[in-house]
């Protein structure tokens, strides 16, 4: 872990102390948070704290700029859920908020200054050929219109093609499951559907249960691979330790849930990294601290580059082939090697076809 | 301090491949840059501007070569914001006018400590005057000439509106002129400095025309905004400024503006209190001299 790296975790951990840094230090800091998608986060904290007066001029106005983009970024997921709501109530299914959406609908901590890219949710997948029928009839449509990225997503993964508003250009992730159908661990969505927590003042509308949500953003975070919003995940995952541990019992039902849907693993890493990174005090909140043992050696280095991935000045030599082993490996998650590889001949040709254009 | 005119040649070019902090008004651009275009455009547009030393700076921006073959074959350049590439590679002559767009770009994107507005403002007695940017109406060419005329140029792009205090803040960069323009400009006054002509971009034929020196040296006094006017250049019509309704420039404004919908509340009132503030016109000429009469009126 190289110093700039050290100082982005210092700043998370413990935004008080950030008085004392020197200009050129906040130069970095800045830019690092920024491109680690945590600069509106980390303003909302820093402009909490004592001595915000005394921080450098630029320092306070782009944190103020980063606050209006989080604000912005509520008001525009509230407005999209409602829209959506909307073409889908009457069907009568139980649509459920995943991720960010999800956070912001029900004013969950991790979505104070987060910030979003698509909305995903997650609905029945024997209704999910009319959910997507009513979604087009209210104006979203598809933007994957290759033969190849069509057969990929309905075949092999837990999402349909990302569907884009064609007005407000808002996208929309329609998942029935939330790891592919092709993946090594296979949760039931059944099973997560069984647990369900309504939306107020919604109809049909829903997020997945405290546990849930926990176990999905970890499986995301470790089986997906989208890296480069890694660190923001983790921020993410330790707001919901925190906040859901205060809940009685809610401990032993995370490590149960974990077994019924066979995601031990992605479990013991997010407490793990979360501890490791974030401090998150899992002791104090009765969360038994996970053996570092347990971690491959390799795997835990592999992480570690991709944690520090979101800036280039975070990185330490090395990151870009632990970078390509964390691509392969998640999709050596998912999906077997008689699909994987032919999948990944045919990305690497349309890479360099439109690379020539 | 030091301002870009104090270097040599020499110390220039190695100051742009280190990355320079050039300030301009309220924001300071990390350039980096080894391009020929970037350099010469530096040194005759912005001789005047402060560089500052190593402190917080707003954007750390690039124009670079591509790491491959277009590096040599039909060179292209291609801006950086950071990590970020927003635009496609473009010519290799495009490199001055795409670092100019790249800092447009940095500043609607980014600068929401400010509400920014897709207009020129220009200053006299005191008292700003804001046009607002239709495509075509004639903005720049306008701003450009009352720029030559006694005019202070704040900007020729992006009103900066402070969102607590409601004025007007200048970055006095260079104003950007298309096609004919360039060649309106050059007839009406031989005190106007243009940097190198950037041929068949995605707006034509593009230059830059320098800001004088007191526009320069007065790049940190802000001021109040007096008038919203809408120029339109139109053939054969007499000058003629009449009254718009405020609450009509308001929505315009509304609409043309970088991050209205970004600042909520706070660029609701912000753009009230600046409309409130203004007298607002439309305004149709055919001659420049008209138009800087008609202007030289309402600032008197």
């Amino acid at each position: 872990m190289n110093a700039a790296f050290q100082r982005l975790l210092t700043a998370l951990r413990h935004p008080e102390k950030m008085a004392s840094l020197s200009e050129p230090e906040w130069d970095a800091l800045l830019r690092h948070t920024r491109n680690a998608s945590l600069l509106s986060r980390l303003a909302l904290d820093v402009r909490a704290c004592q001595g915000w007066d005394t921080l450098p001029l630029r320092v306070r106005q782009h944190m103020r700029a980063a606050t209006f983009v989080a604000e912005r970024q509520i008001r525009a997921v509230r407005w999209e859920v409602h829209k959506m709501h909307e073409a889908l109530e009457h069907m009568g299914i139980p649509i459920v908020l995943l991720k960010g959406a999800a956070y912001v609908m029900d004013d969950l901590p991790p979505s104070r200054g987060r910030l979003f890219g698509d909305i995903d949710l997650l609905v029945p997948r024997d209704r999910l050929g009319d959910v997507e029928m009513q979604l087009r009839l209210h104006g979203w449509h598809g933007t994957h219109h290759d033969a190849y990225d069509q057969r990929y997503y309905r075949e092999w993964m837990h999402e349909l093609p990302p569907i884009t508003h064609i007005t407000r250009g808002s996208t929309l992730d329609v998942h029935h499951n939330i790891v592919p159908l092709t993946a090594r661990l296979k949760p039931q969505a059944s099973g997560l559907l069984a647990d369900l927590h309504p939306i107020p003042g919604y109809s049909n509308l829903y997020r997945l249960g405290n546990a849930d949500l926990i176990l999905h953003s970890a499986t995301h975070l470790f089986h997906e691979g989208e890296w480069t919003h890694g660190l923001r995940d983790l921020v993410d995952l330790d707001a919901l330790l925190r906040h859901f541990a205060s809940k009685p019992g809610f401990l032993n039902a995370l490590h149960a849930r974990a077994d019924t849907l066979g995601l031990q693993k992605p479990l013991q890493y997010a407490l793990q990294y979360t501890q490791a990174l974030l401090l998150t005090p899992l002791r104090e909140l009765g969360l038994s601290a996970p053996s570092k043992k347990l971690t491959n050696p390799l795997i835990n280095r592999l992480f570690m580059h991709g944690f520090a991935s979101a800036h280039p000045d975070l990185s330490v030599p090395g990151s870009r082939l632990a970078l390509f082993a964390l691509y392969l490996r998640s999709h050596w998650l998912r999906m077997p090697m008689h699909l994987l590889l032919p999948h990944l001949l045919h990305k690497a040709l349309a890479r360099s076809k439109t690379a020539e254009e | 301090m030091m301002r870009i005119r104090d270097f040599s040649d020499r110390e220039l070019a190695d100051r742009l491949a280190q990355g320079l902090d050039l300030r301009t008004g309220p924001f300071i651009f990390h350039i980096q840059s080894r391009d020929d275009p970037v350099f010469s455009g530096l040194r005759r547009l912005y001789a005047d501007f402060p560089v500052s030393e190593a402190g917080v700076r707003d954007f750390h921006i690039s124009v670079c070569r591509p790491a491959n073959l277009r590096r040599w074959y039909r060179p292209q350049v291609v801006f950086k914001h950071d990590r970020e590439s927003p635009f496609k590679p473009l010519p290799a002559n495009h490199a001055f006018a795409s670092l100019e767009w790249g800092m447009n770009w940095c500043i609607a994107g980014y600068a929401h400590h400010f509400l920014t507005l897709h207009a020129a403002v220009l200053e006299r007695n005191g008292r700003a005057v804001m046009l607002p940017g239709e495509p075509g109406a004639g903005k720049s060419t306008l701003t450009a000439a009352l720029s030559l005329s006694g005019w202070r140029l704040l900007t020729d792009e992006t009103a900066l509106v402070d969102l607590d205090t409601g004025v007007l803040w200048p970055m006095a960069r260079p104003v950007n002129l298309k096609n004919h323009s360039i060649d309106i400009i050059q007839a009406f006054s031989s005190d106007a400095v243009f940097g190198d002509k950037a041929f068949d971009t995605h707006k034509g034929t593009v230059s830059h025309l320098k800001p004088s020196l007191d526009t320069v040296m007065r790049m940190d006094e802000p001021c109040r905004i007096g008038w919203v006017v809408f120029p339109r250049w139109q053939a054969d019509l007499p000058a003629r400024l009449t009254r718009r309704p405020r609450a009509d420039t308001f929505v315009y404004a509304a609409e043309n503006s970088f991050n209205y919908s970004v600042l909520g509340e706070t660029g609701f009132r912000a753009l009230e209190r600046l409309i409130r503030e203004a007298e607002c016109f439309d305004f149709h000429y055919s001659r420049l001299e008209d138009a800087l009469l008609a202007f030289d009126r309402l600032s008197t």
